[in-house]
Order: structure tokens, then sequence, then C-alpha cells
């Protein structure tokens, strides 16, 4: 494509101080924002309206869910070396932190796979309860949301480095842009273990 | 499939691209024109698609019960017995109406149309700032379209439930139907997520030099706006399709109550499949924090056509430009607290009405300024009726109609009797039919010539106008009487089993002859679009002698767009400035003594 270049693709515009990359991540975080708004808002009304609600809670594996929780803010701590390492122009860090990054996220999988399984040979689905419902569903599209990132930056770990040498400055951007998606879908999570693990059952119905 | 059958635009001389194969010029193209032509054509075949399950509906409201004469052998024993149509089928063809005509024909057309081809040309860009993300939009729109008419083949058929999909009433109707318009949807959604991304971005990050975003076109507003609301409304439905999705395939109960009983039968409970304790009210708020901003989607776009071709046809500058802005984007962000004057008969309270009574009233005043500001634009003015302008000119009684007969069902005493009334489908029908469509016809004759470099004919125009505005009335304007009369909609025979329609019953026969009449009104459209192909290149740059920087492209325009690198000297709309020899000056003209523009980098 020869043609008159996109401009701002990677250096910022004057005026608004951003390139396009950037506003774009920040507008896709804020529909997703609305997403996982719209299910929490769910969560709430379906909590609140349902008597049997609630009795579940006490289900779900705390420690494994805490460990995972460590597991993600660590994932996220590596994220954020990874694309300091982008900026001090270091490519053997950069494959360290980042390759920990996307390994981190493949351990919170698996320890998310392990709680499933339990919960199916107890006999306990999605159908069982409201709450098994809401549970299964919200860690679900979160699930989907960490195996998206693990492959985005598995690819900026793996074949996707290879810009490193053509045009370091969109690569440091890419990476930088994955880690604005990556710290999102940490921040959800932080979200989801308080309000599915550690929310006792709220008070007695009639 | 539709992308084939436009002729493709020549190489102008002067490009200075590698010639592109046919794949990737056509089908997997990353340029925002062939994209927006792509989106174009398959909306406006999704309309007639959605257009002819109307008129198939309207032979049974018209006639109940008896046989469709000459076709009705083509819809099978399963669908249309002897020829007559079950009640399921007519509630398939309803369903997939309004879902078709919603988010396959009217809002792909309008934005990923329109807002593809006509906002990077308007801002002087090269193109979207995603081109990539540009073109999975389009394929993700077109694997929902395809999932979307797959699903008349599955077993039972297509959804049946309505547009709105409530449950538990979507959830016990057949399951392959349903599942299929909600895995429709998901791609729709995601398809218009993309896209919203882009626009924003774009328009934030591609304006031309000088062109600062008090300057930017009424239409470039209106697809700002536009995005922003599919960015954030849509999200809501996508968390409610994936709730419903798994209700249907994992038996959870989101929204089944508990103890319901269907056809005799528990189908939530104690010993039921689904545990239930769900809420049908959740999805009704999820869907409608969508689909009433949904609304303003469909709607804007239009508007912003018709400012444009206003301000063009009456050659002076548009009345009042600061508060078509400002009340686009109090619009854009009031749409998003009036979702529930849709629910007043769920028995939410007195407190949930009385609050959205009061914004549904505030929302209007921001619409009657648009309105308002464009008809003055027509005062004074030397207006020239060219076919686009008679579209743009009609369009504002029509969608002054639409709104107000909208004004009875944001209150709820009035909402109580004309709820689920033919009164609602006469309501928004005139501003989406007669209004935002006729706002979009307007638009492909004024940009037809930029898209090709070909004029349409003016005569075929006016034969497809003045036949498609009493048709169109014909349609709508007999429902508010029928609504008024308290004729329920979504009634397989029409409510003629009902005392109270008696009345009224026969306005059917006359709405059924005006929905075929419009067809037929239609055909010089399509003969004009195809024939007009092979005219001759005679459009030139700017054939309107319009001031927006579009005009400034060659017709076509080429792959980047334009010869030199646009900048914005003035406000958009400077026509019959005093003192110039000409009754227009173009934004991008450069003013006297400044450089000369700078050519493109190739």
């Amino acid at each position: 494509m020869s043609a008159a270049a996109i401009p701002y693709t990677v250096e910022p515009r004057p005026d608004t101080g951003l390139n396009n990359v950037k506003i774009g991540i920040w507008l896709f975080l804020a529909s997703e924002v609305m997403l996982f708004g719209a299910l929490f808002a769910g969560y709430i009304l379906l909590r609140v309206g349902d008597p049997g609600f609630g009795h579940g809670s006490e289900e779900l594996s705390i420690p494994m869910a805490f460990v995972n929780t460590l597991v993600l803010i660590t994932s996220s701590v590596t994220m954020v070396m990874a694309w300091a390492s982008c900026m001090r122009r270091d490519l053997g860090k950069f494959k360290l932190y980042m390759g920990l990054t996307v390994a981190l996220g493949g351990c919170f999988m698996v320890i998310k796979y392990f709680e499933y399984t339990a919960k199916f040979h107890h006999g306990i689905f999605p159908s069982t309860s409201t709450f098994m419902a809401i549970y299964f569903t919200l860690t679900g599209l979160h699930a989907a949301h960490v195996l998206a990132g693990m492959i985005v930056n598995g690819y900026f770990w793996l074949p996707g480095a290879k810009m490193w040498e053509t045009n370091w400055q969109q690569f440091t951007n890419r990476v930088e842009t994955s880690g604005l998606f990556w710290h999102f879908v940490d921040l959800v999570w932080i979200f989801l273990f308080p309000v599915l693990y550690l929310l006792p059952v709220p008070y007695a119905h009639p | 499939m539709s992308e084939h059958d436009h002729a493709a635009p020549e190489h102008a001389a002067h490009e200075h691209h590698e010639e592109l194969s046919f794949w990737r010029k056509y089908v997997f193209s990353t340029d925002h024109k062939m994209i927006g032509i792509q989106y174009s054509v398959t909306g406006l075949l999704f309309l007639f698609f959605g257009f002819c399950l109307m008129m198939l509906m309207r032979w049974q409201l018209a006639y109940p019960n008896q046989p469709l004469p000459f076709l009705g052998w083509l819809f099978g024993e399963d669908r249309m017995p002897g020829g007559i149509m079950l009640p399921e089928f007519y509630n398939q063809l309803g369903a997939m109406h309004g879902t078709i005509m919603v988010f396959l024909g009217v809002v792909p057309l309008a934005v990923g149309g329109f807002g593809n081809f006509v906002v990077p040309l308007q801002i002087g860009a090269p193109d979207m700032a995603f081109p990539r993300l540009n073109m999975l939009s389009y394929q993700c729109y077109f694997v929902g379209g395809v999932v979307m008419l797959s699903s008349f083949f599955v077993p039972q058929g297509a959804a049946q439930s309505g547009w709105t999909s409530y449950p538990p009433l979507a959830e016990v109707n057949p399951f392959w139907g349903q599942t299929f318009w909600l895995v429709g949807m998901l791609f729709l959604i995601f398809s218009s997520l993309l896209g919203a991304v882009n626009f924003i971005t774009t328009i934030i990050q591609l304006r031309a030099e000088g062109l600062t975003f008090f300057r930017l076109p009424i239409f470039v507003w209106a697809q700002f706006v536009t995005a922003f609301l599919l960015l954030l409304a849509f999200p809501p439905l996508q968390a409610a399709g994936v709730f419903q999705l798994m209700d249907m395939v994992a038996d959870t109960s989101f929204f089944m109550p508990e103890g319901l009983v269907v056809s005799g039968q528990l189908a939530s409970g104690e010993g039921a499949a689904r545990a239930g304790g769900g809420s049908p009210i959740l999805w009704q708020h999820l869907f409608w924090f969508l689909a009433h901003p949904e609304v303003y989607v469909l709607i804007l776009p239009g508007l912003g056509i018709v400012a444009e071709i206003v301000a063009n046809n009456t050659r002076k500058p548009l009345w009042g430009y600061k508060p078509i802005v400002y009340s686009l984007l109090a619009l854009g962000f009031l749409s998003f607290i009036v979702w529930a004057h849709h629910m007043f008969l769920t028995g939410m309270g007195s407190t949930m009405s009385a609050f959205f009574q009061t914004t549904t009233m505030i929302i209007s005043i921001p619409s009657v300024v648009i309105l308002t500001a464009l008809i003055l634009s027509l005062w004074g003015g030397s207006i020239r009726f060219t076919v686009p302008m008679l579209f743009a000119l009609a369009f504002l009684p029509m969608f002054g109609i639409g709104g107000l007969t909208g004004l009875p069902l944001g209150l709820t005493a009035p909402d109580i009797h004309l709820h689920d009334t033919y009164y609602v489908i006469g309501h928004f029908h005139y501003v989406v039919a007669p209004g935002t469509l006729f706002a979009l016809f307007a638009g492909i004759y004024y940009w037809y010539p930029k898209a090709t470099g070909r004029r349409m004919s003016t005569f075929l125009g006016h034969l497809h106008f003045w036949p498609s505005l009493v048709f169109m009335n014909g349609i709508f304007f007999p429902m508010l009487i029928q609504g008024l009369a308290g004729m329920q909609r979504r009634l397989a025979d029409g409510g003629a089993s009902y005392g109270h329609s008696q009345e009224v019953i026969w306005l059917h026969q006359v709405i059924s002859f005006s929905a075929w009449g419009l067809a037929l009104a239609q055909l010089p459209f399509v003969v004009n679009f195809f024939a007009s192909l092979r005219s001759p290149k005679t459009a030139g740059e700017n054939p309107w002698h319009a001031t927006t920087i579009e005009w400034a492209a060659p017709s076509p325009p080429p792959h980047g767009n334009f010869a030199t690198v646009p900048a914005a000297y003035r406000d958009p709309y400077e026509y019959s400035v005093p003192g110039e020899a000409e009754d227009y000056l173009p934004q991008f003209r450069p003013a006297e003594g400044a450089a000369a523009p700078a050519a493109v980098p190739a």
C-alpha cells in the first residue's frame, strides 16, 4: 500500500498528543467497561431479586481464587516490566518479561481449569442455580479475555518481535497497547474475586 | 455476493499505486471507499429482503388465511400449507423483518456505508485510521447476516419472538431459530464495535489541517455521536445476548422466573431442566439500554445527510450550526437515560416511570431544535429542487410526524392505551422509513456522482420520489388510526378475531396495496442505480457546487483519496458569501495569499 500513508499511526498528533492506537484501545476498553458493567448489573439485579441467590459462594474455592489473584497481579507487574524493557531498548529483558507474562496467564488458566472441573465433578453446572449461572458466565467471559490477551502477548513475544528491528517505536506502542488491555483484564478479576467468592449470603429472605 | 455486482470505478490516470488482485480490491479490501460500497450494497440488498418479508406479511394481514396467489407454493408445506400462512411462519417473518431492517439494513447502510465512504473524505483523510479493522468489521457484519439468513432453514425456522426477543417467550420458542438469532447478533455487535472505535479515532486524529471540530460538517458530527452510541450502548446487549445464549444452550435461568408453566409443563423450578430464579425484566432493561440509543443510531446519520443537502441546495449557510451540534451531543447523552419508556407496562413502578417520562420529554427538545434549524435554513434560500433535495425536504415533515407521534408514547397514561398497538408501528416507521430511508436515498443521489464519477437520471429520480412519498404515507398513516382504535400489533390475522378492530380492519388492505405500490416505486431507483453506471463520466469533482472537502477529491477518488493534501480554510457551509464571484466558497479553497497545498508524498 504505497498511496498516501495514514498519519499518526506511530507518532502522536500534535494537538491531541496521542497516536491512533492509543485512542483506539481506550475506546475499546470503554466499551469493555460497558460490557462488564452490564454483566455486573445483571449480577446485582439477580442477587437482589432471587431468594435462593448467594447460596453458592460457599461452594467456590477461595484459596484457588486467591492464588489466581496473585498470579494475575504478578503478570500485570511483568507486563509493565516488558514494556519498560522496550523503552530501555533491552530486547533480552523484554523477551524474559513478556514470556513470564504469557506463562502467568497460562498458569491462571490452568488453575481455572481445575476449578471448573472440580465443580463439574461435584455435579455443579451453570444450570444448577442463578449464582452458578452468573459464576460460570462471568468467569468464562473473563477467561476468554485472558486467553485473547495471551494470544496477543504471545504474538509480540515470539513472531511479532521481529518488528523490533524494523520499527522499534511502533513495536513499543503495540506492547503498551496490549499491556493496557492486559491490565484491564486483571482489573476485571479484581472485581470478580470479591463479588463472586468473598461476599457472604447477604440477608435472610422472608 | 453483493460487492461483485458493483461495477468498479475505473482507475484514474494519475493513480499511483500498484494494481491489486480482484480479491484484494473487491472482497478483502482495506480501502474505506470499497468497504463503504460493500456495506452499502449489502445493506441495500438486506433492505430489499426485509421489505419482501413484509410484503408477504401484508398479504396475510389484508386477506387473513387466504392462499397467497402465484407464490404460495414457493414456501413449502411446513410454512404455508396450501399457500396459507401458518402463524408460526408469520411470527418468523415479523421477527426477522425487524431484525434485518434495523441491524442488517439501515444501520449498515447509514453508518457502515455512508459513514465509511463519506467521513474520511469530508475530513480530508487518506483512509480510516484502522483499515484492516475496517475490513474485519464488514466481514463480521457479513457473517452475522449469513447466520441470520440461514436461520430460516434450520428445524422449525427462524426466530419467532419479535426483534426484541423478550424472554421467557424467546426461550420457550423453537431452539435453533432463536440460537441462530443470538449468534448472528453477537457477530453484528462485534462488527459495530470495531466500526465505532474506527470512526471515533478517525474523526479525532485524521482531520485535515485547519479542520477544527467546529468546522466539521454536520454529517461528520452526526457520525461521531453515532459512533459513541454504538460503542457504549451495544455492549450491554452483548452481555444480554450472552446471558440468553447461556439460557438456550446451558439451561441457565438468567431470564427464566421460578415456577414458569408453559403449555401445561413446568419450564423452570424444582424438577424442571432449569432452576429458575431469573428475571425477564432484566432482559428488557439490557435490551432497551441498547435499543433506545439504537433509535438515534438510525436517525442521526440521516439528519446529518439532510443537513448537508439542505445547505447545498438552499445555497446559504445552515441556520444554527452550533445549536445543531450541541443538540446532537445532547441527544447522544440523553439517549442513554430514556430506555425504560419502552417498559411502562412492566409494572416497574411510578417512581421509575416518572423519571423516564421526564427524560423522554427532555430529549424531544434537542430533536426539535435540530428540525427547527433545518426548516429555518430553508427561509429565504433560493432552493434548488434537485432529486437529493426532494428526498431531504420530504424527510423534514416525515421525521416531524414520526417524532411528534412519539410524545404520547413517552407519557405513561396514553401509553397504557397505545402500547403494543399499530400506533407504535406507525410512529417508529415514520421515523425510520419515510424519515431515515428518505435521508439515505437522498444521500445516495447526492454522493453517487462522487462514488462513480457519473450522474444519476433526474427523471427516474422524480419517478422514484413522488410515488414513494405517496405510498409511504399510505402505509403508515392508516396504522396510526388503527392503533388509536386499539388494534394490537403482532397478531397473525391482523386483529380479525377482535371486535374492537372491526371498524378499522379494512385499512389493512389500503396499507397492503400501498406497500406493494411502494415496491413498484423502487423500480425506477434500481434501474437508475445500475443504468447510470453506464452513463459517461461527466460529474467532475464538484457537480453540486458544494463546499465540503469531499468535493475536492477526484470522482471517483483514487486510493489515498486526494491529489494534494487538503486543508480547511473556513467554515463548512460558506454559500452565497457577499462579494464572491460564485455562490459557493469551498472549505478547501486556500484563502488569498495562503501557501499552495503540498503534494501528497508518494
